[in-house]
C-alpha cells in the first residue's frame, strides 16, 4: 500500500487527573488520509477532537504515538497545516486585510508588498469581502465575516493541510450555509486537504468525502471511517434528495446517539481493528454493508 | 456639545463660584493698623501678620506670574515656567531610563515563568519602600543632587511599568499566541506584531500611574534637594510665608499633572483595540 499523505498512528492522549492519577483522553488512534481528502470528525464533547486537532497543528504534543505527513513525523506548528479556529482568531488591532496579510508575509517572504496585498485581496473577495470591507477592524464585522477572513488567510497561505475546528459552530444557520458554499467553492480549486471538527452531521455529510467517528470518552477511540458517496459538486437543495443522504444521516445519528458509549470498554486487542471502514452503497439502502479495511 | 456636557459644565463652574465665595468671604478684611503695642514697636512695627489669602489675591498673583512665566531673577527668584521646567526635566528623565529597563525586564518576565518565580521576591520588597527612603543613599553614592532627584524618580516609576508590562504580556490570550505559532512567526516578529500590541493597553495603564507618581514624588524630592523644581519653589515660598505663592504654586503643580495624566490618557485610547 502507498504511503498516504497523512497518517495518524497510535495516537494517545493522557492527562493528570486528581482521582484517578491519570486521565485517558483518547487511546491508540489509528487513521489514513488521503491527498485532497475532505475529512471531517464527529464526537460527543470530551473525546478530545480538539486536542487531535491541535497535535495535528503541532500546538499540542499527545502522550505517544506520531503523526506523519508526507512520510515526515509532525512536531511544532508550520504554515504547512493552516489552522482555522472556532473564535477565528483574528489580530483585533489589524485590519480585516492586515490580518491576512501578515500571513502572506509569513509564507512568502520574498514577495513584494504589492504581491502580498494583490494575493491577499484574492482570497478575501473569494469570501465575499472587498469593496473597502477589507479595511475594517475585526471588531466591526460581524461574526460570519470574521470567520470569512479566518477562512481567506487559512487558504491564502496555501497549506498543504487545513485544520478547521469548529469553524462554523458560532454561526447562524443561514450564514453557516452561504459559507460552507463558500468553503467549498474555494477548496475545489485546491489539491488540500481538509481536516475539520463539527457536531453538525448535516454539516459532515454536505462537506465530507468521509466521516470520522469518535466514541465517548474517556477511553476514546475513531471507531467508524464512513464514505460519503454522494457526488460533487454537491448542493444543499439537491442533496436532500438523494436516497444515501438519509441513509448516511440515519447511519451517524444512530452511532452519536446509542453505539457510541459501547467502544470505551474494548480492550486494546479488540480495538486493534478500528476505525471500521463504512460504505452506505445506493443499492443496498436497507442494510449498511460492512467492510473490513 | 450635548445638553448633558453643559449641564455638567454649569453645575462644576456653580460650584467653583460658590466655594471661591465662602472662601472670599471667610478672609477677615486686613485691620487698619491701630495702637501698636510695645513689642511691636520694638520689632519694627507693623510687619503684616501672615494669614490665608482670599481667592482674588491668588488670581492677581496667577495673572502677574504667567504673564512672565521664564524671567529669571538670581537663584531664588526664578519664574514659575522655569521652575516647572526643572521639574519636568527630572521627572522626564527620570521616568525615561525606567520605561528602557521596566518595559523589556517585564516582556521577559510576562514571557517566562521562569523569570518570574526568580524575580517575583525582589520586585515584592523593593515595590513598597517609599521613593524617598533611597534619597539619602543616592545623594552619598551619587554625589549629586540632580542626579539624587532624577534617581529617585526613576526607582519610584519603574515599579508599576514592570509590573505592568508582565501582566500584560502574560495575559496575551493563548489564541493569539497560536495564531503566531501556526504562521511560524519569529520570536522577534510574534513581540512585536502580536504580544506588544496586545499588551500595549495595559502597559500604557502602567506607564500612566508611573508618571502620576513620579509627578507626586517630585515635589517632596525638590523640597529635599532644593536648589530648583516646583517642589523647591513651594517650600521656597513657604520660608518666605508667602502663601499667595504657596497656593498658586499648589494648584500649577495640580495643573501640571492633569496634563501628564491627559497625554498618557490619549495614547491609551490609541493603542486600545475592541474585541
Amino acid at each position: 500500500m502507498a504511503t498516504s499523505f497523512l497518517s495518524i498512528e497510535g495516537l494517545t492522549q493522557k492527562y493528570p487527573s486528581p482521582e484517578s492519577g491519570e486521565l485517558t483522553v483518547f487511546e491508540n488512534l489509528n487513521f489514513k488520509v488521503n491527498q485532497g481528502e475532505f475529512i471531517s470528525i464527529i464526537g460527543h464533547s470530551g473525546c478530545g477532537k480538539s486536542t487531535i486537532l491541535n497535535v495535528l497543528a503541532g500546538l499540542d504534543e499527545a502522550s505517544s504515538g506520531a503523526v506523519i505527513m508526507e512520510g515526515r513525523e509532525v512536531s511544532g506548528p508550520s504554515l504547512d497545516r493552516g489552522v482555522v479556529f472556532q473564535n477565528y482568531s483574528l489580530l483585533p488591532w489589524l485590519s480585516a486585510l492586515r490580518n491576512v496579510t501578515f500571513a502572506v508575509e509569513s509564507r512568502y517572504s520574498e514577495w513584494s508588498s504589492e504581491q502580498v496585498n494583490e494575493h491577499a485581496m484574492k482570497y478575501l473577495s473569494l469570501v465575499g469581502l472587498s469593496g473597502g470591507v477589507e479595511h475594517r477592524k475585526p471588531s466591526q464585522l460581524s461574526g460570519g465575516m470574521r470567520q470569512r477572513v479566518s477562512i481567506a488567510r487559512a487558504f491564502a497561505t496555501q497549506p498543504k493541510l487545513l485544520l478547521l475546528d469548529e469553524p462554523f459552530g458560532a454561526l447562524d444557520a443561514l450564514t453557516r450555509g452561504t459559507i460552507q458554499d463558500e468553503l467549498l467553492k474555494i477548496w475545489a480549486g485546491t489539491n488540500q486537504t481538509v481536516f475539520m471538527i463539527t457536531h453538525d452531521v448535516d454539516e459532515a455529510i454536505y462537506l465530507s468525502d468521509r466521516i470520522l467517528l469518535m466514541s465517548n470518552g474517556p477511553y476514546a477511540k475513531v471507531a467508524e471511517s464512513v464514505e460519503i458517496e454522494i457526488e460533487r459538486p454537491r448542493s444543499r437543495s439537491s442533496i436532500v434528495d438523494d436516497r444515501l443522504y438519509y441513509d448516511i444521516r440515519n447511519h451517524l445519528v444512530h452511532f452519536l446517539t446509542t453505539r457510541s458509549k459501547e467502544f470505551s470498554e474494548l480492550s486494546s486487542e479488540q480495538a486493534k481493528d478500528l476505525p471500521k471502514h463504512i460504505r452506505l452503497s445506493q443499492k443496498q439502502p436497507s442494510k449498511p454493508k460492512l467492510l473490513a479495511s | 456639545m450635548s445638553a448633558f456636557q453643559t449641564r455638567s459644565l454649569v453645575l462644576s463652574i456653580s460650584i467653583l463660584v460658590f466655594l471661591l465665595g465662602i472662601w472670599e468671604m471667610s478672609i477677615p478684611a486686613k485691620e487698619a493698623v491701630g495702637e501698636l503695642t510695645e513689642y511691636e514697636i520694638l520689632m519694627g512695627g507693623a510687619a503684616p501678620k501672615a494669614g490665608v489669602p482670599p481667592p482674588s489675591e491668588i488670581f492677581v498673583k496667577a495673572f502677574n506670574e504667567l504673564s512672565n512665566p521664564f524671567y529669571d531673577a538670581g537663584p531664588n527668584d526664578k519664574g514659575i515656567g522655569i521652575q516647572i521646567g526643572y521639574s519636568l526635566y527630572r521627572v522626564l528623565t527620570g521616568y525615561g531610563l525606567a520605561a528602557l529597563i521596566a518595559i523589556p525586564l517585564g516582556f521577559l518576565i510576562g514571557m517566562s515563568p521562569l523569570m518570574y518565580r526568580a524575580l517575583d521576591p525582589f520586585i515584592q520588597v523593593l515595590r513598597p519602600i517609599s521613593p524617598l527612603a533611597w534619597m539619602p543613599l543616592a545623594l552619598f553614592i551619587i554625589q549629586d543632587s540632580e542626579g539624587s532627584a532624577i534617581f529617585v524618580i526613576f526607582i519610584c516609576s519603574i515599579w508599576p511599568m514592570l509590573i505592568n508590562t508582565a501582566f500584560g504580556v502574560a495575559g496575551v490570550r493563548k489564541d493569539w499566541v497560536n495564531v503566531a505559532k501556526t504562521h511560524e512567526l519569529s520570536v522577534w516578529k510574534t513581540a512585536y506584531l502580536v504580544i506588544l500590541p496586545a499588551a500595549a493597553p495595559t502597559i500604557l495603564t502602567g506607564m500612566r500611574i508611573s508618571i502620576g507618581i513620579a509627578w507626586l514624588v517630585i515635589v517632596a524630592a525638590e523640597m529635599l534637594v532644593g536648589g530648583t523644581g516646583i517642589g523647591y519653589y513651594v517650600w521656597n515660598e513657604w520660608n518666605n510665608l508667602d502663601l499667595t505663592s504657596v497656593i498658586f504654586s499648589i494648584l500649577m503643580i495640580g495643573l501640571v499633572g492633569m496634563v501628564l495624566d491627559a497625554i498618557f490618557g490619549l495614547l491609551q485610547t490609541r493603542v486600545t483595540y475592541q474585541e
